[in-house]
């Protein structure tokens, strides 16, 4: 389980989180969503551990095993000079994870890279590197993932292959937060919905409940049904275009 | 720490072009600047004509200096190109053959010979504005070395003479009569007439004489020791104020090792910090994997070694070629180890502020040659202003300290290398601290 309570962030004069607090359950797949300049990089650094906030703070509980959280970079960071393998031992080694050769073994496996397990990343493709991407993330086995933007620059079917596997992870117990652009992806597969813009958190909820909160109504009069348009008229009548 | 530098190393052996490039070119370089530094100006290639008849003489009193003895001279100074006539050399001149012609004239012997009219040479060239002063400065000096040469042997003719007009005997000249009496041999002569003479008018006149043959005995005597000292009227007496006069080829060593040092020390620095960030994996190491002084000091590390190594082999096989004192091994290594960190720490500083291993190579490199260049500006070669600004750039980065250091390990020049070393030392910690500062940014 992941808490997130008060967190602020300021650089200098602006604010880039507002006293942000959330929960996320053990086996839970939340998405954080915003536009450009909400927050939501920093908000998931926050809770990665790269960067510490001004005020409020993260607390996760610990898995029998494993530990921590893991990280999912927008960018793959990776280096593009080894393989698949030896940038997977590599960090796993750096984690300090008990058998990094048996870690190597089970991300290979849960990837399906064990057959480009000695390819030179450079070589490939874009999908297979955000593989090996969330792979690194998830090689201390944590019990919550960060994944920023996860699914950009994929195309259609490494999406499905991607989210079919986050999706297990969640079933398995990790605590999931995500951030996308693509909201259509917050309607498929997350169980809740994080809304930011300029730093605040202006909704908590499921993707259900979001519909249903967005004002404006469908010519019968219905609630909006496109979650694309719901998200848009969200923002716009709290004064974000 | 240890799982990442294995990791560099890694990528490194992947890199072979990049290493490759990153050994030879400064290696390149740097022999380069040695060679030019170990290398004096050549002499230039000039064209002689000596029109004068062979065995022509200057007649001073009654000896003879051959005219020949001028041209060697000449010849000493420069790549002398013995030619005919004047119009070969004119035709030399304008081939490209030689960049000047000297005429000695024909008629220089009786020039110098006579007390009324001054020999004179004539001197061709040609060529743009640069090469006509550098062919007009060299020859100058040759002529004026020549000049001087040839005065020197007037000088002793001259010198012979005053010294038998002082002495007597047979002069040797032309109608000068036989066992001369000598100047210096007049005053006592003399005593012994005037004390055989009673006192009058012509003993009052001898005495006269006499005093007239002493004074100009003695002015004569002098008059020797002026003529050496007109021939050369400042004598130039050198004296080394501190330290060990460091010979120019073993100079050259130490500066092409040092080059080579910085360069490969801080490209590999700089770039191995600035591929992190490049590779997107600085936030991923960052995040407590890593600290960002471990980090650091495992680029610089690796870099310090890597370069430690190549400059180690290249002084060396360097070392093969010019006389090193190889007893004084341990005080190279400690000058190369801790010019390699200096320089280590230089280069991390560079990589924590660039983006990119482009942007941070193409920063180490125009860094690293003007602080080479810079260094090597000898004081009084530019204003005082000047030559203090660049004291202190050479003095705040640590190509001017390494190269001291060095050249106090292996050359036991000063100033002494304890000195250099806390330099290094201290640079060290300011460009580390400088690299962490830079390293705050993650993005």
């Amino acid at each position: 389980m992941l808490s997130v309570s008060n967190l602020t962030m300021r650089y200098g004069e602006r604010e880039a989180l507002r006293d942000v607090s959330f929960e996320v359950a053990a086996g839970e797949l939340v998405a954080v969503v915003g536009p450009n300049g909400a927050g939501k990089t920093t908000l998931l650094s926050i809770i990665a551990g790269i960067q510490r906030p001004s005020a409020g703070n993260v607390n996760w509980t610990p898995r029998e095993v494993g530990w921590g959280v893991g990280w999912v970079p927008q960018i793959p960071a990776l280096y593009s000079k080894l393989s698949v393998a030896e940038n997977l031992a590599l960090f796993a080694r750096l984690e300090r994870v008990a058998d990094p050769d048996a870690a190597v073994e089970r991300m290979l496996e849960q990837t399906g890279l064990h057959d480009r397990s000695g390819d030179q990343v450079a070589h490939l493709s874009g999908g297979n590197r955000q593989r090996v991407n969330v792979a690194i993330g998830l090689l201390s086995h944590p019990a919550v993932l960060a994944l920023d933007e996860p699914s950009t620059a994929l195309d259609p079917g490494q999406r499905e292959r991607l989210w079919s596997f986050i999706r297990g992870l969640a079933g398995e117990g990790t605590s999931v937060v995500f951030s996308t652009h693509d909201v259509n992806e917050v309607q498929r597969y997350a169980a809740r919905a994080l809304v930011l813009a300029d730093g605040r958190l202006l909704f908590d909820g499921t993707p259900a409940e979001f519909l249903a909160a967005a004002p404006g109504r469908q010519a019968d009069g219905e609630p909006i049904g496109d979650f694309e348009d719901a998200f848009v008229s969200f923002l716009r009548a709290r004064g974000h275009e | 720490m240890i799982s990442l530098l294995r990791k560099d190393l890694l990528i490194l052996r992947r890199s072979r072009l990049t290493v490759a490039l990153l050994v030879i070119y400064p290696v390149a370089i740097a022999l380069l600047i040695g060679l030019a530094l170990s290398r004096g100006p050549t002499k230039p290639r000039v064209a002689v004509v000596n029109e004068t008849t062979p065995g022509a003489t200057v007649q001073v009193g009654g000896h003879s200096v051959p005219v020949g003895e001028y041209a060697k001279q000449l010849f000493d100074q420069v790549q002398a190109v013995p030619t005919t006539t004047r119009a070969q050399a004119v035709a030399k001149i304008q081939s490209g053959d030689v960049l000047a012609a000297v005429v000695i004239p024909h008629d220089i012997a009786a020039r110098l010979s006579s007390d009324v009219s001054k020999a004179h040479l004539e001197v061709l060239y040609n060529g743009d504005a640069l090469e006509q002063s550098l062919v007009q400065s060299s020859l100058n000096s040759a002529l004026a070395q020549a000049n001087l040469g040839f005065s020197e042997q007037i000088q002793q003719a001259a010198a012979q003479g005053i010294g038998l007009l002082l002495r007597g005997g047979n002069l040797g000249i032309l109608g000068a009569p036989a066992n001369l009496v000598g100047l210096s041999q007049i005053p006592p002569l003399l005593r012994g007439v005037i004390a055989r003479q009673p006192p009058g008018p012509d003993r009052a006149a001898l005495e006269r004489t006499l005093a007239f043959a002493t004074f100009a005995a003695q002015n004569l005597t002098l008059s020797k020791t002026v003529l050496s000292t007109i021939s050369q009227p400042i004598a130039v007496h050198t004296t080394l104020l501190h330290g060990r006069r460091t010979p120019l080829n073993t100079f050259a060593v130490v500066v092409a090792v040092t080059v080579s040092l910085m360069f490969i020390c801080l490209l590999l620095a700089a770039g191995a910090v600035a591929l992190e960030r490049e590779e997107h994996a600085l936030a991923r190491l960052l995040r407590g994997l890593v600290s960002r002084e471990g980090l650091l000091v495992e680029k610089a590390l690796l870099a310090a070694c890597c370069s430690f190594v190549v400059a180690l082999a290249m002084l060396a096989g360097i070392g093969a070629f010019v006389h090193l004192d190889w007893t004084r091994l341990p005080l190279w290594l400690a000058a190369l180890a801790l010019g390699a960190v200096a320089f280590g720490a230089l280069g991390v500083s560079i990589g924590a502020l660039a983006r990119e291993v482009r942007a941070a190579s193409l920063l180490a490199f125009l860094l690293s040659l003007p602080l080479a260049f810079l260094a090597l500006v000898p004081s009084g070669s530019v204003g005082h202003g000047l030559y203090d600004a660049i004291s202190v750039v050479s003095f705040v980065f640590p190509f001017k300290a390494a190269l001291q250091a060095l050249d106090a390990a292996v050359n036991q020049s000063s100033p002494a290398l304890a000195g250099a070393l806390v330099h290094l030392a201290v640079l060290t910690v300011l460009f580390g601290a400088l690299a962490r500062v830079g390293l705050r940014r993650l993005d």
